[in-house]
């Protein structure tokens, strides 16, 4: 599964003479075996991973900030050579097969980069401009339909200096819309956006999905993976913790009960009495891990012992639940 | 394995490197560091010709001979076309590769420095290619900064002195057509001389992030040599400093032209633009870009 097999001319062939692991090339959209980066300086920043993002998935790739999120990703574009192991983008070795691989790439990587005195359309026309495979003669257009996708058509001829850094942000993504792509690489994009323009970007990103491309969405807004993501992976210190359909995963972490009673006392005693452990009272809401038994019956005793019950349920796991649960720790910076 | 075959939407244009290439120019020279570093080469000669059309009002041309200052000044007032030649010798030791070197050690550590680089090579713009697209743009600089100093000095030298046949070092008379050519030609030559330094700028440029250490390093690395071709012990290495012959474009101006020195220049050139250019596609297409 080394690229010493591969043949660039021939990419099926290539993919053919890759053994075992030639069958499961197809199935991701991004694949890494083993993927590690070691730094000159001895440190390292991603370590063993095994990542598979399925074609069409909203994949959201989380980790706290030094856990080796970005790192990867330069891998998987072509910015920084693996130590060992394989990434195969779209199907191909990386960073070998970047001629062929990255305009089919949109990507928004740490933030975006602009020239500060060139207009916001400019920006544009130069991105194009590097890209081998981008049509001159549609450049314009191309150029105007992604300024207006991002809504920044009014602004196109505003130096980008002037631009506010929600605007920055619009235009970078505006850079890996130029073309239609199969994958969009989009790291924290909705960074320095008000709630607004977040939601704009949550729809845009649906939409995108929805048109059959893969988006993989790296954040540190737990909330955000969980509103637009179908697959997530958590990383943390350079290692891959988990993976899989988001739904799976927060059903890894288990619901809480949650009563709403003004007579909270009474409430603790009878929820310890039917089975329920970890109870914690604060102000008028009862909080329990469900037990094993019917809940009604639960809430039948609770009437029956006079307490007032306002409300009654269980709380979905979070996702931030299923990370505190996997990681054992907040979402704070790996030390 | 249906991903990997279907790939190619639109087989890239074997002219886009063009279109690379014109939007590196595009960038370049719309830039008002450019602007400004081409309005101060712009004014060396009209400094010079003012200063000698001060000196010698009082009708007595070049009376300390030719000594003082640099080459051609004395006979500026004879004629306005050595006015080119003197702004060129004026600003070919410090002006003129001071410029280049804020060029070319911008040219990818500016990129890195800003971010734009990834973006770039993410698009791809390949990383062969860039380099290149940034060497000839570089060079393409060279020549315009020369072209600045040539156009701005003859439309001074036309404006503050009388214009005519020339005499040539050797003492021949040469028509005025004949001197604008070989005015060209010089320009030409000066222009050659400074692709080693944007070479090795380049290179420095791909070690690392800032742009600004990339500008400083280059521009300490070119007074650094003016200096070591100036000391008489040192004379073992001068033949292989960068700015060692860069001075003999005054050959040109002899009748027949003097060759040795002219070529040595530009093998010399030739030279630091193969080992440097090397060098520098050696580290940045096997660098990792972090910035």
């Amino acid at each position: 599964m080394d690229e010493a097999s591969a043949t660039e001319p021939d990419p099926a062939a290539g993919d053919a003479g890759d053994g075992p692991a030639a069958g499961d090339a197809g199935d991701g959209v991004i694949r890494t075996r083993a993927l590690t980066k070691r730094y000159r300086g001895g440190q390292l920043a991603v370590d063993g991973l095994d990542l598979t993002v399925p074609a069409g998935s909203v994949f959201g790739f989380l980790g706290p900030n030094g856990s080796g999120k970005t790192t990867t990703i330069r891998m998987l574009m072509g910015l920084i050579e693996p130590t060992s192991g394989t990434a195969r983008v779209l199907g191909h070795p990386m960073p070998r097969s970047s001629r062929a691989v990255l305009p089919h790439v949109g990507a928004l990587i740490e933030g975006p980069a602009l020239y500060g005195f060139l207009s916001g359309r400019d920006n544009l026309l130069r991105y194009d401009a590097a890209d081998p495979t981008a049509d001159p003669g549609t450049r314009r257009v191309r150029v105007a339909a992604a300024l207006d996708r991002v809504g920044l058509t009014a602004a196109a001829s505003k130096k980008a200096k002037a631009y506010s850094l929600g605007m920055k942000q619009r235009l970078g993504l505006a850079a890996a819309l130029l073309q239609p792509r199969r994958l969009l690489v989009l790291d924290e994009p909705t960074n320095g956006l008000d709630p607004q323009g977040m939601r704009e970007i949550r729809a845009l990103v649906r939409e995108l999905a929805s048109d059959g491309t893969t988006v993989f969405l790296s954040s540190h807004l737990l909330d955000e993976i969980e509103q637009v993501c179908t697959h997530a992976a958590v990383m943390a210190r350079g290692r891959l913790i988990v993976q899989g359909p988001v739904s799976e995963l927060a059903a890894g972490a288990r619901g809480r009960l949650v009563v709403t009673t003004p007579d909270t006392g009474e409430a603790v005693r009878v929820l310890k009495e039917q089975g329920v452990a970890d109870v914690t009272a604060d102000e008028d809401r009862v909080t329990g891990e469900p037990p094993e038994r019917d809940l009604a019956e639960v809430n039948a005793a609770l009437v029956t012992a006079g307490v007032r019950v306002r409300g009654f349920g269980v709380e979905r796991a979070s996702l931030e639940d299923a990370f505190v649960a996997l990681t054992g720790e907040g979402f704070d910076v790996a030390g | 394995m249906s991903r990997a075959e279907s790939l190619a939407v639109r087989a890239p244009s074997p002219l886009w490197t063009f279109g690379l290439l014109r939007s590196e120019l595009v960038t370049t020279f719309r830039r008002w560091r450019t602007l400004a570093l081409l309005g101060v080469l712009a004014a060396v000669p009209v400094l010079v010709g003012v200063a000698v059309r001060i000196e010698t009002r009082g009708g007595a041309p070049s009376g300390r001979g030719g000594e003082g200052g640099p080459a051609f000044i004395a006979q500026i007032t004879n004629n306005g076309l050595f006015l080119v030649f003197t702004a060129l010798a004026a600003t070919l030791p410090f002006f003129l590769p001071m410029a280049v070197g804020v060029i070319a050690g911008d040219a990818i550590a500016g990129e890195a420095n800003s971010g734009t680089l990834r973006y770039l090579l993410v698009a791809p713009a390949g990383r062969t290619r860039l380099l290149l697209t940034k060497y000839v743009t570089t060079i393409a600089f060279c020549l315009v900064a020369t072209l600045v100093v040539a156009v701005s000095a003859l439309a001074v030298g036309a404006l503050l002195f009388p214009l005519g046949d020339l005499t040539t070092i050797s003492g021949t008379q040469i028509t005025f057509a004949d001197g604008l050519g070989r005015a060209l030609l010089i320009a030409l030559v000066v222009a050659a001389s400074l692709t080693g330094l944007a070479a090795l700028g380049l290179f420095v440029s791909t070690v690392t992030n800032s742009g600004i250490a990339a500008m400083a390093t280059t521009v300490g690395l070119l007074i650094t040599v003016q200096i070591l071709d100036q000391i008489p012990q040192l004379h073992a290495i001068q033949p292989y400093l960068f700015s060692h012959y860069w001075l003999s474009f005054a050959d040109l101006m002899r009748e027949p032209v003097y060759w040795d020195d002219l070529v040595k220049n530009l093998e010399l050139q030739a030279l630091y633009a193969a080992v440097f250019g090397s060098a520098a596609w050696a580290r940045f297409s096997a660098k990792d870009i972090t910035a």
